[in-house]
Order: C-alpha cells, then sequence, then structure tokens
C-alpha cells in the first residue's frame, strides 16, 4: 500500500465503498446508462409525436401496448439510474453521516414513489378505467 | 496505522482544490453532466405529472397542455429538453472512456465540443420539428 493512499484505515480493512457496495453500483449505472439511450431516443419521439394532440388521442397512443410498453421501460431505467446517480452526488457532498442517511433514505423514497407513480399511471392508460 | 499517523501529520490534501485549476472545456462539461443529471432527476416529475394527467381525464390534461404553452412552462420544456439530450450524449462520452477509449487530449477536446453543439444543434432541431408538429406558432 503506498504512503500516499487516499484510503481511510477503517476503509482499507472494509474494502467498501461509502455507500457498502462499489462495484455492483458502478456497472448498475452503466448498464441503465446503455439502456437508457435507445429508451431516452423513442420517449423524445413519442412525446413529439402527441403533442397538440387533444386528450382522447393521447389516450389512445400512450395506451397503445407497444407505446406503454416502452414508457414504461424508460421510466423503470431512468427511476433506478438516476437514484444511483444522485447517490453518488449525495456521498460526494453530504458528510455528516447522519444527514448522508436521511438524503439518501429521501433519494431511495423519492425514486420509488416517482417510479410506482409512473408504472401506475401507464397502467391505467394501457387498461382504460 | 502507522503509516495514517505519519500522512495526518503532514496535512497533505485529500485530493486537489478545484480553485488551483484554470477553467477548461472538458472540466465545464465534467460539471454540467452532473448538474444535468440532478436536474433530469427532478425533471422526472414532469414526465410523472405529465402522464398522471393523461391517466386521470381531460381536464387535468388540459391544465398540463396549458401550463406547457406558458413562457414559463416553454422555457422548463426546452432546458428539460436540452438537459436530457446533452445529459445522454455525456453519458455516451462516459461509455466511451468506460471501453477505454478518447483519452487523448485531441480527443477529450472534441467530445466535449460534439456533446455541446450536438446537444444545442439537437434541441433546436427537435424543437423546430415540434412546431412543426403543431401546424402553428401557439
Ligand atoms: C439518456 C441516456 C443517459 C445516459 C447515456 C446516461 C449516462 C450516465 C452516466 C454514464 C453517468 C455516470 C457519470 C459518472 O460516472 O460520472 C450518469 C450519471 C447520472 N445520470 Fe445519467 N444517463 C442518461 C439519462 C439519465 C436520466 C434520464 C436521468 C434522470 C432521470 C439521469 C440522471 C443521472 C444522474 C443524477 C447522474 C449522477 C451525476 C453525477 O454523478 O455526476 N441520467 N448518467
Amino acid at each position: 500500500m503506498s504512503r500516499s493512499s487516499l484510503r481511510t484505515p477503517l476503509g482499507r480493512v472494509a474494502h467498501l465503498g461509502t455507500a457498502r457496495s462499489g462495484t455492483r453500483h458502478f456497472w448498475h449505472q452503466r448498464l441503465t446508462a446503455v439502456a437508457n439511450v435507445p429508451l431516452t431516443i423513442a420517449f423524445v419521439l413519442i412525446v413529439v409525436g402527441v403533442l397538440g394532440r387533444n386528450h382522447a388521442a393521447v389516450v389512445q397512443i400512450l395506451g397503445s401496448t407497444f407505446v406503454s410498453i416502452v414508457v414504461l421501460l424508460f421510466v423503470v431505467s431512468s427511476v433506478y439510474h438516476m437514484r444511483l446517480g444522485m447517490q453518488v452526488i449525495i456521498e460526494d457532498y453530504v458528510h455528516d453521516e447522519n444527514l448522508k442517511i436521511a438524503a439518501l433514505m429521501a433519494n431511495t423514497f423519492f425514486t420509488i414513489a416517482v417510479g410506482f407513480a409512473a408504472a401506475f399511471a401507464t397502467f391505467k392508460l394501457a387498461f382504460g378505467l | 496505522m502507522a503509516e495514517a499517523e505519519t500522512s495526518r501529520r503532514r496535512e497533505r490534501p485529500l485530493s486537489p482544490h478545484l480553485q488551483i485549476y484554470r477553467p477548461m472545456l472538458t472540466m465545464m462539461m465534467s460539471i454540467v453532466h452532473r448538474l444535468t443529471g440532478a436536474a433530469l432527476f427532478f425533471g422526472m416529475l414532469l414526465v410523472v405529472w405529465w402522464l398522471i394527467a393523461a391517466a386521470t381525464g381531460p381536464n387535468a390534461y388540459a391544465n398540463v397542455q396549458w401550463f406547457m404553452q406558458t413562457l414559463v412552462g416553454r422555457l422548463i420544456l426546452f432546458g428539460y429538453t436540452w438537459a436530457l439530450i446533452h445529459h445522454m450524449l455525456g453519458g455516451i462520452r462516459h461509455l466511451i472512456w468506460d471501453l477505454g477509449y478518447g483519452f487523448g487530449p485531441a480527443e477529450r477536446e472534441w467530445m466535449a465540443v460534439a456533446n455541446l453543439v450536438g446537444s444545442i444543434g439537437l434541441t433546436v432541431v427537435l424543437w423546430f420539428v415540434g412546431y412543426l408538429m403543431l401546424g402553428d406558432i401557439r
């Protein structure tokens, strides 16, 4: 171990990052980043496609099987990706341990709430009601 | 432990301080990637609002449509479009780096320029197409 190592003694023995998991976080961030590219392009095209249309037409388009699957995938992949990303931002800037845990919890709550709300709306659009 | 003690006594900085760098394009782009990521995090609320409104009914959807036509609504939507495209292109840049390419000084520079020019260009083209779709400027 070099003398100028940036790691703390505890970190050195524990072999864990600040959120107690490192590689998987990195890998899932890349996985969702790759998935986000086609999904984002598709989502933007869908939005442009429904621009200015009335509610009935929008419901018909967003509720069609293919479109709702694409929207659902976009939301799920984005929400997972943004939770991982925001976690890194929190770990970089919030150093107080309690505050950090609170921020990480808020991050998870926010993304789950947003994800479920969007998924529910997508299902409702697809199944009618 | 002994090692940690010595380094602490010498008071080495843990990481270089941001202020000592001359601002560079690549550095700005790195910051902008983080800022756009954070903006998109909260921008997801727009997507959810839109989807819930569509799933709720004509009145709720009319509210979204009304808000998006106001100046503030358009500015937010324009910013969201740019942030999304910029972050996507910046993300692709990150993925290229992850594969081990694009680290040379010239490559870094042109990828940064392409990221910026591409995101602004695509955003403008997209909005142009959007207004064409609407038929008239409203
Ligand atoms: C469209 C395709 C996208 C790609 C290719 C992409 C790619 C990436 C990559 C590679 C990173 C890691 C950067 C790093 O390690 O420093 C990242 C970070 C991030 N992304 Fe994305 N992303 C995309 C879409 C999104 C979306 C839709 C959101 C939000 C809803 C988002 C939110 C974030 C956040 C919050 C971060 C953390 C920023 C940071 O740590 O500096 N991204 N993105």
